[in-house]
C-alpha cells in the first residue's frame, strides 16, 4: 500500500521511539545517527524499496546495504515497524543470544543483507551486488548503500566509487548521511571531507543533494537516481544528528552513548509532543 | 621403502629430469575449468591477471572478468557483494596485498559473513626472489588460520593446485590459496588423490614423520630419500588443507613414530607447524622441529639461493631429522 506523506512522518516518530527504547534498554550503543537517519529508512522501507516483509530471501528484492554498521538500531527498529519480526524483540538489542547485533550480522537476522560495522566496506560490497546484478543483465532490481559521512575518510570508498562509475553501475544509488559530525568531533575538524560534491563528480558519480529530513525529498531523489542511467549517483542528505530530540541534537557527544532512563524519558516526551508543539498523549 | 603406491606419485622424485611447473598454472587451469564448468563461477583481479595466472579465465569469459585496479580492498569487497548474489568468486593478487592488505575486510565480510569467496594467494614464501621481503608473504598461513570459517589451502604442485581450484568453485565457503611464483617439481599426478580437508601419507616410515605443505612437500620427499640412504625411515605428510586439519591421520604417523618435522615456506610459527604443535600438544604429546622462516623477513636473492640460506630443502629437513633422532632416541 502506498502511504501519504504525514503517514510516514508518524511511521518515522514512531521508529524514533522505538530506537530511543531500546538503546536505554541496551544501556550502550549509537544515538546520534540512527535518529538521524530515521526518516531516510522510512523512505526506503515504506515508500522506495522493492521488499517482502515476509519473505526476506525474495529474489526480486531491492538491497539495502547498511555501510555504516553502528547505525543499526536505526535498522532494526524499521524492519520490525515494516514487519520483518515482532516489535517487542527491539528490546533484546546487545543482549547475548540476541539476533539483533550490536552491529548488524547478516547469518543472525533475515533481512539483513551484510554483516558491518568496520567502516567503509560496504559501498564496495553494493557495487559488487551492482555488478552482479548487471552480469545477469539484471534492470528490474536496485541496490541501496547508506553510509555516514565520517567513513568517507577510509580509502575502501573512494576504491568502491571509482569502481562503481568504471562500469556505470547506475543501479547502485549510495546515500550518504551528511550530519557532519563523527566520534572525536566534526568532520571537518577531524579530517576535511569538503568540496564532498566535487569529489564524488570527480569520481564520477551524479550527485544530488537533499534534506534528510524531507521524506518527499528522500523518495524524490531515490526516483530521480533511479532514471539516471549515464553514472552512479549518490544522494547527499543533509541531516541533523540525533534529530527529534533537541538535547541531542548537533551535539557530537551524542554519536556513541546511548540515553539513560530519565534522558529516554525526556526525549520520548519531546518525540510524542512534537517538541511541544503537541498536546503528549500521556499528558 | 618408497612413496606410498596408493597415492600414485610421479616415479622421477629426486631426479634432476622431474618435470617443474609453477603452482599458479595449476590454479589458471583449474580457474578456467571451473568457470566451463559452472557459469556462477567469477573472476577478478587487482592488477596481476597475468602473473596470478587469470589470463585463460579472462580470455575464456571476458564478461565474468572484472578487473579492479591496485585496490585489494575493494578486491575482497567487490567479491563479497558478488558472493552475495549467488556468484563464486575468485578474487587474485600477491598474497603479500591480498590477504596482507585486507585482512579486516576478509574478516568481516567474507568470513564473519559467510560469504563463499575465494581468496588466492600468489607469489608468497622466499622463492619469489629478487622482488625481496616486501613482496615475499610468509604471514598468510598464520593469518588466516585463526580466522574462525576460513578454508585455507596450499596445494604441493601444480597439479594439485588445479584440483583443489576446481574443488573450491565447489565448497561453498569463504576460503584461502596460497600459490607460489616459481617452479616447483610435480610430485603428483592426475591420479594423485586430492580432497579438501584430508592430509595423504605420501611415503610410509617409522622413525619420525615428515609432515610438509605447499612447497615444501616435495622437499620432504627428497628428504625421506636422503634418510633412507641413512638408514632411517621417514614417513611423509602432505598435508595441503592447513585449515580444517586433518587431526586423524596426523595423530596417526606421529603415534607410529613418536618425533615430527613440519616444513612450510612461511613463518614457522602460526601455520602448518603451529597447527600441528597445537593439535599433538594437547592430544598426544610429541616432540615437533618447526621448519620455516624462524621470525624473520626474506630478502633478495635467486628463488634456489634463498631457500638453501634459509634452511628450506630436503637436505636441511633430513638433518633436522637427524637432529630430532639424536636428541630423543639418543
Amino acid at each position: 500500500m502506498a502511504y501519504t506523506i504525514s503517514q510516514l512522518e508518524a511511521k518515522a516518530n514512531a521508529i524514533r521511539q522505538d530506537i530511543i527504547k531500546m538503546l536505554e534498554h541496551a544501556g550502550s550503543g549509537h544515538s546520534a545517527g540512527p535518529l538521524d537517519l530515521t526518516d531516510i529508512f522510512t523512505a526506503l522501507y515504506f515508500a522506495v524499496m522493492k521488499h517482502d516483509p515476509k519473505n526476506p530471501d525474495w529474489e526480486e528484492r531491492d538491497i539495502l546495504i547498511l555501510s555504516n554498521g553502528h547505525t543499526v538500531p536505526v535498522r532494526y527498529a524499521t524492519m520490525a515497524n515494516a514487519g520483518y519480526f515482532d516489535r517487542k524483540e527491539l528490546m533484546t538489542l546487545r543482549k547475548y543470544g540476541s539476533r539483533l547485533q550490536g552491529h548488524p550480522e547478516r547469518t543472525k537476522l533475515p533481512g539483513m543483507e551484510t554483516t558491518s560495522g568496520p567502516l567503509g566496506s560496504g559501498l564496495s560490497q553494493a557495487a559488487g551486488m551492482a555488478r552482479a546484478l548487471q552480469m545477469a543483465q539484471n534492470h528490474t532490481r536496485w541496490v541501496y548503500c547508506v553510509t555516514g559521512d565520517g567513513e568517507l575518510d577510509e580509502g575502501n570508498i573512494w576504491e568502491g566509487a571509482m569502481f562503481a562509475a568504471k562500469y556505470n553501475l547506475h543501479n547502485l544509488i549510495a546515500i550518504v548521511d551528511r550530519n557532519n559530525i563523527q566520534i572525536d568531533g566534526n568532520t571537518e575538524d577531524v579530517m576535511p571531507l569538503e568540496d564532498l560534491r566535487a569529489k564524488w563528480e570527480a569520481f564520477g558519480w551524479h550527485v544530488l543533494e537533499i534534506d534528510g529530513h524531507n521524506i518527499e525529498s528522500i523518495i524524490d531523489a531515490c526516483s530521480m537516481a533511479r532514471a539516471i542511467v549515464e553514472k552512479p549517483t549518490v544522494i547527499i542528505a543533509h541531516t541533523i544528528p540525533g534529530k527529534g530530540v533537541p538535547f541531542m541534537e548537533y551535539d557530537y557527544h551524542w554519536h556513541g552513548a546511548p540515553p539513560n532512563s530519565e534522558q529516554a524519558k525526556e526525549a520520548l516526551q519531546k518525540l510524542r509532543t512534537l517538541n511541544g508543539k503537541i498536546r503528549g498523549e500521556h499528558e | 621403502m618408497s612413496n606410498n603406491p596408493a597415492m600414485h606419485l610421479a616415479d622421477n622424485i629426486g631426479h634432476k629430469d622431474i618435470k617443474v611447473e609453477p603452482i599458479r598454472a595449476g590454479f589458471g587451469r583449474g580457474l578456467e575449468e571451473a568457470g566451463r564448468r559452472d557459469e556462477r563461477v567469477v573472476a577478478l583481479c587487482a592488477d596481476l591477471t597475468d602473473s596470478t595466472k587469470m589470463g585463460a579465465f579472462a580470455k575464456a569469459f571476458p564478461e565474468r572478468f572484472t578487473q579492479i585496479g591496485i585496490g585489494e580492498q575493494n578486491l575482497v569487497t567487490v567479491g563479497a557483494g558478488m558472493a552475495a548474489m549467488g556468484r563464486i568468486p575468485f578474487v587474485s593478487s600477491y598474497a603479500a596485498f591480498s590477504p596482507g592488505r585486507n585482512w579486516e575486510q576478509i574478516r568481516t565480510t567474507i568470513a564473519l559473513n559467510d560469504q563463499p569467496v575465494k581468496i588466492i594467494g600468489s607469489h608468497a614464501g622466499v622463492s619469489v626472489g629478487p622482488d625481496g621481503a616486501t613482496h615475499q608473504m610468509l604471514e598468510d598461513m598464520a593469518i588466516m588460520r585463526v580466522m574462525p570459517n576460513m578454508i585455507v589451502l596450499a596445494p604441493g604442485d601444480s597439479v594439485e593446485a588445479e584440483k583443489a581450484t576446481l574443488a573450491l568453485a565447489n565448497n561453498g565457503k569463504p576460503s584461502y590459496m596460497r600459490l607460489a611464483r616459481e617452479g616447483t617439481p610435480v610430485f603428483t599426478t592426475v591420479n594423485t588423490p586430492f580432497e579438501i580437508g584430508k592430509a595423504y601419507v605420501m611415503r610410509e616410515g617409522t622413525d619420525v614423520t615428515l609432515i610438509g605443505t605447499g612447497t615444501m612437500t616435495y622437499q620432504c620427499l627428497v628428504a625421506a630419500k636422503i634418510l633412507a640412504g641413512d638408514g632411517v625411515s621417514a614417513e611423509v605428510l602432505h598435508v595441503p588443507t592447513i585449515k580444517p586439519l586433518d587431526a586423524k591421520t596426523i595423530l596417526a604417523s606421529a603415534r607410529k613414530t613418536g618425533l615430527v618435522v613440519t616444513a612450510e615456506e612461511a613463518q614457522a610459527a602460526g601455520g602448518l607447524g603451529g597447527a600441528v604443535s597445537e593439535l599433538l600438544g594437547s592430544e598426544l604429546p610429541t616432540p615437533v622441529r618447526r621448519v620455516g622462516m624462524q621470525d624473520r623477513f626474506g630478502e633478495s636473492g635467486d628463488p634456489d639461493e634463498l631457500l638453501k640460506v634459509f634452511g628450506l630443502t630436503g637436505t636441511h629437513i633430513a638433518m633436522h631429522a637427524h637432529e630430532m633422532i639424536d636428541k630423543f632416541r639418543s
